[in-house]
């Protein structure tokens, strides 16, 4: 017994160390895998109100960048008020699917926000006081940014499609060819979309949007253009580049979308579930 | 008791200088400057080494909370922490065994060479968990060196402006 302490005692150190190197290890590995990193999270209290009170004096810094970018989305909007609008003339940055009350819209502000690793996440102030719940997708004006994964009374935490966890489905707006998006980690202006099957007919500069098939966002919202593509001549399958319509690296204002049926349409999915 | 203020003060000074500031460079992209493991290069040669392995841990998982980054920044302050030891004798030689190392007092070059050891080190162990993939190994040595060279450039900066006037 005797031995044991004072092995203890010789070896703390490195113990000490082991323990708590195995600890963080541990928090690493469970961050790398997509929802199931809630300990570690900035969607807390102190970094909330500290990210939050840097974002106020940051915003001041950029106001006239946010506004241009409001004065353009309403401009959009106008133009679609006033012009007795019709779905098919519309081009990428029309918002018509707030007209469909499957979906409920709310506003946010980033307050954090990482581009330049390859698992980022963006914090946003809002959270269950607003009514933002997991699972919600979070859109700008331009296109598709992320989903929540986590939120505390007033901060939600999001998955930023620059994420190499996340894979988002998407369609060629042309042709509703389906595909997967996802992010190989290098260019914060760039994804692939792959599983495209042979048969589409893909151009350079050819839309892409979501697709729909999934709850978080509604049919239709813009993610960006091919830039380039190549085709697997084993699998028949095409890799595509897709420009983002979005500049991830500059966001402030952002919506919430709530899918309104979800439990609903989770209960069909899955009868076996109470 | 003097110690332990002035090394909280560093404590928060340094996690907010990260995180507010020096996190929202990017220069070419993915440049991304660490200074915080200045903390752990200024500690107190005699300290508690467990005291120590706590500190670096906390100093870590504060970065973390701010990154949502799991524990990669633990993960690496804790083993420069572990490792300062070995480091110190093996740059400053016998001062540091007969406990009268200054750090101001050692060589330039010594000092220089302490920095850059801890900080690619660092760097080493926080961007290899944080890509864990061998897909991306160009990339990641990329991102060690270049971020490495801008730490190193920065810590030796504030070393020197913190420096006091003793001559």
């Amino acid at each position: 017994m005797q031995q044991i302490i004072l092995f203890l005692i010789k070896y703390k150190t490195d113990l000490v160390f082991i323990l708590l190197f195995i600890l963080a290890l541990n928090l690493t590995f469970q961050a790398h895998t997509y929802h199931n990193n809630t300990f570690i999270s900035s969607a807390n209290y102190v970094t909330g109100h500290v990210l939050e009170t840097s974002e106020h004096i940051d915003q001041y810094f950029d106001l006239k960048s946010q506004n241009e970018k409001l004065l353009e989305e309403n401009k959009a909007l106008r133009y679609q008020l006033f012009n007795d609008f019709n779905p098919e003339d519309t081009l990428i940055e029309d918002l018509n699917f707030i007209t469909d009350t499957l979906y409920k819209i709310k506003k946010a502000t980033i307050i954090s926000n990482y581009y330049d690793k390859i698992d980022n996440y963006l914090l946003l102030k809002g959270g269950e006081k607003e009514g933002i719940k997991e699972d919600f997708g979070v859109i700008s004006s331009k296109g598709i940014i992320g989903i929540v994964v986590d939120t505390s009374e007033d901060y939600a935490r999001v998955i930023s499609i620059l994420n190499t966890n996340t894979s988002i489905n998407a369609k060629l707006k042309k042709t509703y060819h389906f595909g997967t998006l996802s992010w190989d980690g290098k260019d914060p202006n760039r994804m692939n979309l792959i599983d495209v099957p042979r048969s589409a007919p893909v151009e350079v500069g050819d839309t892409i949007t979501t697709g729909g098939r999934s709850l978080i966002f509604p049919e239709d919202i813009p993610i960006g253009v091919i830039s380039d593509f190549e085709l697997n001549q084993n699998a028949g399958y095409y890799t595509i580049s897709v420009s983002l319509f979005n500049d991830m690296t500059n966001l402030k204002g952002v919506y919430v979308i709530e899918h309104s049926k979800k439990e609903e349409a989770y209960q069909l999915l899955n009868p076996e579930l109470p | 008791m003097k110690i332990y203020f002035l090394n909280s003060v560093r404590f928060v000074i340094l996690v907010l200088v990260q995180v507010l500031i020096l996190n929202q460079f990017d220069i070419l992209g993915y440049i991304n400057p660490y200074v915080y493991p200045l903390l752990i290069i200024l500690i107190p040669f005699n300290i508690n080494s467990v005291q120590k392995l706590l500190l670096a841990f906390g100093l870590g998982i504060c970065l973390d909370f701010f990154e949502d980054s799991g524990g990669i920044h633990a993960a690496a302050t804790l083993i420069i922490a572990y490792l300062r030891p070995v480091l110190l004798r093996g740059v400053f030689g016998s001062s540091y065994d007969y406990q009268t190392l200054k750090f101001y007092d050692a060589a330039f070059k010594s000092r220089f060479l302490f920095v850059v050891l801890i900080v690619f080190i660092h760097h080493t162990v926080l961007f290899s968990l944080e890509i864990f993939s061998v897909n991306h190994l160009l990339y990641l040595f990329e991102k060690i060196i270049y971020s490495s060279v801008f730490s190193i450039l920065l810590i030796m900066l504030i070393l020197k402006l913190i420096q006091k006037d003793t001559k």
